[in-house]
Formats: C-alpha cells, sequence, structure tokens
C-alpha cells in the first residue's frame, strides 16, 4: 500500500469514529427533557417565556431521527448551545478559553517528553544502579500522586509559605489591567508572546511566574508513564545488533547510546503522543481547576459544576474531535517514516 | 502458587504494596471499630459533624486529625473513606472486566461482522479523553457516587474488550482450540475453557494496574464537585472541602496543612499500593513483560 492509499484509507475511517462520536454526544443530550434542552439556547432568564416557541425552532419535539438531523445541522452551523456559566455561546467560550490553555500546553508537553525520554533513557544506560532504581521509584510515585493533591500541596508552599511567589491564576491584576489597555496589542493571546511583542517584559514575566505551579504539576503526573516506556524501549534497543556493532567498531560509550540506541528506541515512545494528548486534556482540567486558571479546562469544569450542559458536551466534543485528529496525525506520520506500518494493511 | 510467593518475596517494593492493600483492607473491614458511628445516625457513610463553623480546628485528642471545612471530622472520613474508594475501585474493574472480556471474546472468537461492530463502537468510546466523557456521563445522568461509577465502567470497558480480543485472536488459532473443534465442542465451550484461560493473564495484570487509577479518577471527579453528596465519606471530596484553607494564617501559613494533607496521603498510599501490587503481578504473571 503506498502513502497515499494508507491516507485516503485513514481518512475514511475518520467518518464513522466522528459520527459515532454525534450520536454518543446527542443521545447524552436525550436525556434531558425537551424543556431542559430548550434552556440551552436561552440566552437570560427574560426568556423563559418564550421555552414553547424554542421548542418549536429547534424541533425538540420532534421523532429522534428528526431532531438527530437538525442537531447535527446547528452544529454544522457553529451553534453548539449557549453557555450559562460564562455568557457566551459555547463556540466563542472555546474561542476565549482556548489561548490559556494552549499556552499552558506550550510549555507543559516538551518538559513532559523531554524530561521523559531523558530519564528513561537514563534509567536504561544505567540499569540496576542508583538512577534506575530512583526514576523507577520517582515513577511510581508520580503515577500513583493525585494530581489535585500536588498542585494543592505546591500553592500551599509556593503561594502560602513564601508568600505569593509562584500565585495562582494567570495575571495579577496590575498585569491583567495592562493587557486589557488600549495599547497592548494581543497579537496572539498567549500572554507570555504577547509581553514579548509589546516589549512589555514585566507581562511576560508574570505569565511565566503564574505558568510554573500548572506546568510543574501536569508534568511530575505525567511524565511517569512516558520515563517507564522510555526505558523498557531503551533496554530493548540496547540488546539490537546495530548496537553492538557501533560499540565493535569502537564508538566511545555516550555517542552509542545517544546517536544509535535513543534515537531508535524514541520511535514508540512518538507512537502514543496520541495518548499524551489524551491525558493532558485529563490533567489540564484538573489542574486548571485547581490554579483558578481560566483555560478551557477551567470552563469544563465550572460548567460542569453548575450542570451548564452544553458546555459541558461542547468541550467533550471538541476534544474528542482533537484527539481523533492528533491521534491520525500521529499515525500518518509515523507511517510515513515506517513503511513497515502500513505494509501490514491492518490499521484496527 | 509457591513460584508466586517466592517471586513475590524477592522484590521488597511488591511487599510494601501487599502491606499498604492488606492495611487499607483492615481499615475497611473494621471501619465501624475503628472509627464508630455515633449513636443516633442513621448512615455510617455521612461524616460526622461537630458544629457548623466553617474554619478547621486542628487535630486534638477527640479528633485526632482535626476537623475540615464545616466541622466534619477528618479521622472518621479517611476510615470510612477507605470503604468508598474499595467500593468504587472493585465494582468498576469488576463490571469492565466483565464486559470486556465478555465482547471482546464475542468479537475475537467469531470474528466477521460482529468484530467490526464491537470495534467500531469501541472507536468511539476511545475518541474521548477518558476522564472528560465520564465528566459528560455524570452531568448527564445527574451527579452522584453510582453515576461516577457507571461513568468510569462506560469509559473504561472498551479498552478491556480490545486487549482481550486481541489476545482471542492469537489463541484461537492454537492447536488445542483447534483440536476441541475437531471433537465437537460448542463455541461456548470452546471461549471458557480453551480460549479465555490461556489469554486471559495479560487482562488481570491491566486490571490490578487499573484500580489504582480508577480510583484516582473517582477521586478526581468527587474533587471537582460532580460525585457525592456533601458530608459523604469520600477522599476526593474532602480535598475539595480544603481548598479554601490553602493559604493558612497570617502567622502560619501551614495552619491547615492537615485538611489537605492527610485525605490526600490516603488516595496516594491507597493508589500506590494497588500500583506497587499490579506491577508484582505483571513481573510473575507475565514474564515477557517483565523487567529485564
Amino acid at each position: 500500500m503506498d502513502f497515499r492509499t494508507y491516507l485516503i484509507r485513514r481518512l475514511l475511517l475518520l467518518i464513522p469514529v466522528l459520527f459515532g462520536v454525534s450520536i454518543l454526544i446527542f443521545s447524552l443530550l436525550q436525556l434531558f427533557s425537551p424543556e431542559q434542552r430548550a434552556m440551552l439556547f436561552l440566552h437570560s432568564p427574560q426568556q423563559f417565556g418564550r421555552i414553547d416557541e424554542i421548542i418549536a425552532q429547534y424541533g425538540l419535539n420532534d421523532p429522534i431521527w428528526k431532531q438527530y438531523v437538525t442537531w447535527l445541522g446547528q452544529i454544522f452551523h457553529g451553534n453548539l448551545g449557549w453557555s450559562q456559566v460564562v455568557g457566551l455561546s459555547t463556540v466563542s467560550a472555546i474561542a476565549t478559553f482556548l489561548p490559556a490553555t494552549l499556552e499552558l500546553a506550550i510549555f507543559a508537553t516538551p518538559l513532559i517528553i523531554f524530561s521523559g525520554i531523558y530519564f528513561g533513557s537514563k534509567a536504561a544506560a544505567n540499569k540496576d544502579k542508583l538512577i534506575d532504581h530512583t526514576t523507577r521509584v520517582g515513577a511510581i510515585v508520580g503515577w500513583s500522586l493525585p494530581t489535585f493533591w500536588l498542585g494543592l500541596m505546591l500553592l500551599m508552599v509556593f503561594y502560602g509559605y513564601f508568600s505569593g511567589l509562584f500565585p495562582p491564576e494567570r495575571l495579577s491584576t496590575a498585569m491583567n489591567q495592562v493587557v486589557h489597555s488600549a495599547e497592548f496589542i494581543r497579537y496572539t493571546k498567549l500572554n507570555f508572546l504577547d509581553g514579548i511583542l509589546n516589549w512589555r517584559w514585566d507581562v511576560t514575566l508574570d505569565a511565566l511566574r503564574h505558568l510554573v505551579l500548572p506546568v510543574l504539576t501536569l508534568t511530575v503526573v505525567q511524565t511517569a508513564f512516558i520515563m517507564r516506556l522510555m526505558r523498557s524501549s531503551m533496554l530493548e534497543s540496547l540488546g539490537k545488533g546495530y548496537v553492538l556493532t557501533a560499540r565493535a567498531k569502537g564508538l566511545p560509550e555516550n555517542m552509542v547510546i545517544n546517536k544509535h540506541a535513543r534515537r531508535n528506541a524514541m520511535i514508540p515512545v512518538l507512537t502514543i503522543s496520541g495518548y499524551l494528548f489524551a491525558s493532558i486534556v485529563n490533567g489540564v482540567v484538573i489542574t486548571e481547576s485547581i490554579f483558578n486558571y481560566k483555560g478551557l479546562g477551567w470552563w469544563a469544569w465550572r460548567a460542569a459544576v453548575t450542570l451548564d450542559i452544553p458546555s459541558v458536551l461542547a468541550f467533550a466534543m471538541f476534544s474528542a474531535v482533537l484527539f481523533v485528529v492528533t491521534n491520525l496525525a500521529v499515525d500518518l506520520l509515523y507511517a510515513k517514516f515506517d513503511p513497515r506500518v502500513r505494509l501490514g494493511g491492518n490499521v484496527t | 502458587m509457591r513460584f508466586f510467593l517466592h517471586n513475590l518475596k524477592k522484590n521488597p517494593l511488591s511487599i510494601l504494596g501487599i502491606t499498604l492493600v492488606l492495611g487499607f483492607l483492615v481499615i475497611a473491614i473494621f471501619a465501624p471499630l475503628i472509627a464508630p458511628t455515633p449513636a443516633g445516625q442513621y448512615d455510617p457513610y455521612m461524616i460526622p459533624r461537630a458544629g457548623f463553623s466553617p474554619t478547621p480546628r486542628p487535630p486534638t485528642a477527640e479528633h485526632i486529625f482535626g476537623t475540615t471545612q464545616g466541622q466534619y471530622d477528618i479521622f472518621y472520613g479517611v476510615i470510612w473513606g477507605t470503604r468508598t474508594a474499595f467500593q468504587i475501585g472493585l465494582v468498576v474493574i469488576g463490571a469492565t472486566l466483565l464486559i470486556g472480556i465478555l465482547l471482546g471474546s464475542v468479537a475475537g472468537y467469531f470474528g466477521g461482522v460482529i468484530d467490526e461492530v464491537i470495534m467500531r463502537v469501541t472507536d468511539i468510546f476511545l475518541a474521548f479523553p477518558a476522564l472528560i466523557l465520564a465528566m459528560a456521563i455524570t452531568i448527564a445522568l445527574g451527579p452522584s457516587l453510582t453515576t461516577i461509577m457507571l461513568a468510569l465502567i462506560i469509559v473504561s470497558w472498551p479498552s478491556y474488550a480490545r486487549l482481550v480480543r486481541g489476545d482471542i485472536l492469537t489463541t484461537r488459532e492454537e492447536d488445542y482450540v483447534q483440536a476441541a473443534k475437531g471433537v465437537g465442542a460448542s463455541n461456548f465451550r470452546i471461549i471458557l475453557r480453551h480460549v479465555l484461560p490461556n489469554s486471559i493473564y495479560p487482562v488481570l495484570v491491566v486490571a490490578s494496574l487499573d484500580i489504582g487509577a480508577v480510583v484516582l479518577s473517582a477521586a478526581a471527579l468527587s474533587f471537582l464537585g460532580l460525585g457525592v453528596p456533601e458530608g459523604y465519606a469520600d477522599w476526593g471530596q474532602m480535598i475539595s472541602f480544603s481548598r479554601n484553607w490553602i493559604v493558612g494564617t497570617a502567622t502560619n501559613s501551614f495552619a491547615y496543612w492537615y485538611t489537605v494533607f492527610i485525605p490526600g496521603l490516603f488516595i496516594f498510599l491507597f493508589v500506590l499500593g494497588w500500583n506497587l501490587l499490579g506491577d508484582a503481578f505483571r513481573d510473575i504473571l507475565d514474564p515477557r513483560l517483565s523487567r529485564r
């Protein structure tokens, strides 16, 4: 199978999955009465009187299949309902909160991947030595730590004890005013980057200060998995013939490890980046809620607590679509660089 | 069995894991003796209150772990919360295993259209980040402990179904299965007596590793405020009570440390115990996966 056939095949397989995702979300929505579902389109309590009108407008009493078609049509028009908790349409809520979460992910993801790969291969290269045991214990401890507990303990020390060294939220009040002032242009809506672009280093510094603890919380919990995977993959790679050859021809040991063994051992780690994405999204909801960091996860949490159904479902659907696309991208990259994958032909 | 015990003894971490899990088991079984329910209280899972003041009070002889926001007794909460944790872990993993094994073996053994349908359905569930889907389901069904468990079952079974299916696919072609088919054994009998016993171990290993993860997810949902009613003995909720007390007082920034530290320590040790135990199981039951 050449790459193009594989690409088309994978894209076609995407359709039933996305269809299924929409069915699942729609079924969850069906658990509510037409009146409750009509509430999703209300923007203010003054509109309570219009409930019957809205039920008729969105066909909420129609047969199920017809409702599904109407609902899907609404989604394609970008109408996923009204988010009570922030007073915006769910689509603009996602657009508003996405940059904050991106800012978090931009710092956390590389840190998770690099520290995972670094410590994992270090442990494998020094098998059964002190560093191997230390990272092993560290991984199990990190894996068992409740994210929210770790976050709160970190706040207790770095916000409480060191009086406000690394505070919660996204920016301090003063810097928030700067960011929202007229002369500050929000090019990217990523505060640390906008700070640089506007030549306001104090904003950048403040944004980074607020990012330290959330990023640390995410990293400690998520690195463990990559580290363990990297270790076993590295051990396998160290036993391979090409490593033996490299050693036999007299290459220095760190060259053998860094150039020959580690590069090949990284492949399995890259293939699970889709999984990493999902666990970061899971972690983001918890982390943002602890640090009151107003991003997508914070919004989803507020929505869930206040039973703001359209927001929760919109967020679930949004993250599912992103997850599916990420997985596809990873698989395609993998197939591009490793022909064995697509020659196998079995993609399930 | 002796081989099993011998292997277990070799590794100090496994021993720690077993000790932790057994310790929690003892706490769960003897909860009514360790933290007696006050006379006249109807539901033992509701944490007794020593007043209604919002400010936590530090440990005293009467409340040895102190009281948290709303004067809920922390000691009582963590002891009875152990029962809640076991309930969540065992019910969710038990049900998940049952559904996963059933659907996975049907899909793997029969193949064809049935297989295709079941696998496409798992695709849909696996398209969501698990905690997010669990959150949406909990909201849709109305937040409660039962819904949390149901939601976690709904998001966890697909990966088990796929795992079982994969194992069955390889076992199905073995000679002894073909032989059983040859002598005319029924499909049901073949799956139950020949295929499953030979392909179940990896699944059980994953299950033991997952108990900790399930309890963590449930605690997270409950921490986010989507779980049990206020005052129910549940670790996640107890930590959510402590959120307002992170900063401490002007003179002592760790003034309320016990409200967050103690319930969190219980969750951590519980999950750690299961993870260590799962690790040990993996090494023993599946030598292929063991660390070299």
